[in-house]
């Protein structure tokens, strides 16, 4: 459980002149379901970001530090985006199915790679749907429109379509924020089945979905890191009182 | 004082003056539509459309200005969509938002108000006589391209950039690379309204009467080559009007003219109404 995968080292990332997260020093295990809160703006989904490299196409972008995924820089020079994107599947905060088929909107990653194989692509679009509990819902209109999905089903799509690219890690950008209970449920147990096989990274302003689902979290403000704990500790006694007036709704 | 008017026959009264403005809009289009219509549909026959024209096209028909026609609006298509499309995608994908961007930009916007009898007279010097295309297709073709070339850059930009920027984050985070993205999801999802551009400048192409006249000539034998010079139906009706050869044919010409124009807009919103169906 305790093997570091993701490792920040005064890890500090600009828009411009203006930092947006200062002097990040954090690890990362395998397997473990990793909690990130704190309000609007305190540089949660920079990071995210940051470690896909999805950063780099807001012009003004620069970083400093080093960010290593397994050891490797992932600003090194050199190193494929593509590929690092590949192992890092992302989730939105909105759901965004992109306007074609579900199966192909699973299948997209794939084919991006270039796997053109039909009977391939069929196995993997009913393996991910499986995976993420939709393939009951969808298995008789796998070429309908993704857009007719309901929301929740939706970021069930983009889940599945994630795993399509058979990541190491899933990223989830307040993942829930726009869903109704149930589905947030739905996509809850989901990640907590996952665990088994991914890292996951949960970025959430719903301080109680981390009190539920992270393993550990880590509590950002203002681009800082203020405490990094196990999700108990930092819910039952937060060692900095910041973090101890965020989850008790003092601001936020 | 302010005046007071009630509500209810304030929303009334702007109602009925809308409503009129949008009827007087539409009675002229259709009165002009029905007027050529009625003029020149007793002249369209058979024959019309597949005989040359004889004696200048007091008779015969005019099938040599319809294959004139089609092959110049094929050409300048041919030509226009790639550059503009292509322009389009560099300028909203592939650069920031700079001075050259706002330069490019501009001078297409200009180049959308030239008068197209300008461009028939640079089409003329230049491709005519300075590159010696003489009267063709050729010339005629290059010309309508450049006349319709801001047209789709303009609208295919606009479609480009209506394009969610999600979509493209979704792509990028898939693992796609920049052209990935540009052709598979920014193309598709703006196809729409760069065919309107498309449309738009089939259109113009085939209405155009100044630029053609002057790049592509009016020889009323059916072309073989690029290099033949060819008129346009458009430039039939002129040459038959302005002449006095034959006002039916003209108005043939005309009827047979607009319905082509109304059936490739027909066409093209059910090509993509189908797509739209399947996409989105």
């Amino acid at each position: 459980m305790d093997k570091i995968v993701i490792r920040a080292k005064d890890f500090s990332h600009f828009f411009g002149a203006l930092p947006a997260l200062k002097n990040i020093n954090m690890e990362i295990f395998q397997n473990e379901i990793f909690g990130i809160i704190g309000p609007a703006g305190s540089g949660k989904s920079t990071f995210l970001r940051a470690l896909n490299r999805l950063n780099d196409l807001i012009p003004s972008s620069r970083t400093e530090g080093t960010l290593e995924i397994r050891g490797q820089d992932v600003y090194a020079p050199g190193i494929s985006v593509v590929e690092l994107r590949r192992r890092l599947g992302m989730v939105f905060a909105t759901p965004v199915p992109l306007p074609r088929s579900i199966f192909e909107n699973i299948a997209f990653g794939a084919r991006l790679a270039g796997e053109k194989n039909r009977r391939r692509l069929a196995e993997l679009v009913a393996d991910c749907l499986k995976k993420t509990a939709l393939w009951e819902e969808v298995m008789d209109r796998l070429e309908t429109s993704a857009l007719k999905l309901s929301g929740g089903q939706q970021q069930r799509l983009c889940l599945a379509r994630i795993l399509a690219l058979k990541p190491e890690f899933i990223m989830l950008d307040e993942p829930t924020s726009g869903l109704d209970p149930v589905s947030t449920m739905k996509i809850e147990e989901t990640l907590r089945k996952f665990r088994a096989e991914y890292t996951i990274i949960l970025v959430t302003n719903n301080t109680k979905q981390a009190a539920r689902v992270a393993d550990r979290t880590a509590f950002f403000l203002n681009g800082e890191l203020i405490e990094l704990d196990r999700t108990d500790k930092i819910f039952s006694a937060p060692s900095d009182s910041r973090t101890n007036d965020y989850i008790s709704g003092k601001f936020g | 004082m302010r005046l007071h008017i009630d509500p209810k026959i304030e929303q009334r009264f702007f109602r009925s003056l809308l409503w009129f403005l949008t009827g007087v809009t539409v009675f002229i289009l259709f009165f002009i539509i029905f007027y050529v219509l009625k003029k020149g549909l007793p002249a369209v026959s058979l024959q019309f459309l597949t005989k040359n024209p004889v004696e200048m096209g007091k008779a015969g028909g005019i099938f040599s200005t319809i294959v004139g026609t089609v092959a110049l609006t094929l050409l300048a298509i041919i030509i226009a969509a790639p550059l503009g499309v292509g322009s389009a995608i560099y300028l909203t994908e592939y650069t920031r938002e700079n001075w050259a961007t706002r330069v490019i930009r501009f001078g297409s916007e200009c180049l959308a108000g030239i008068p197209s009898i300008i461009f028939g007279l640079f089409g003329f010097i230049l491709f005519v006589t300075k590159l010696g295309l003489g009267w063709s297709l050729l010339s005629g073709g290059l010309t309508l391209a450049f006349m319709i070339l801001p047209t789709i850059i303009r609208t295919s930009e606009e479609a480009i950039l209506s394009v969610p920027y999600s979509y493209r984050e979704v792509s990028f985070s898939l693992g796609g690379t920049k052209w990935q993205t540009v052709t598979r999801v920014v193309l598709p999802s703006a196809l729409p309204g760069i065919a309107t551009g498309v449309v738009l400048g089939v259109g113009r192409s085939i209405g155009e009467t100044a630029a053609v006249i002057f790049t592509a000539g009016s020889s009323l034998h059916i072309p073989t080559s690029l290099f033949s010079s060819s008129r346009t139906m458009s430039v039939h009706f002129y040459i038959l009007a302005r002449e006095g050869i034959s006002m039916s044919n003209a108005y043939g010409t005309a009827a047979v003219m607009i319905i082509a124009i109304l059936a490739i807009n027909v066409f093209a919103y059910t090509l993509m109404n189908r797509f739209m169906r399947k996409y989105c």
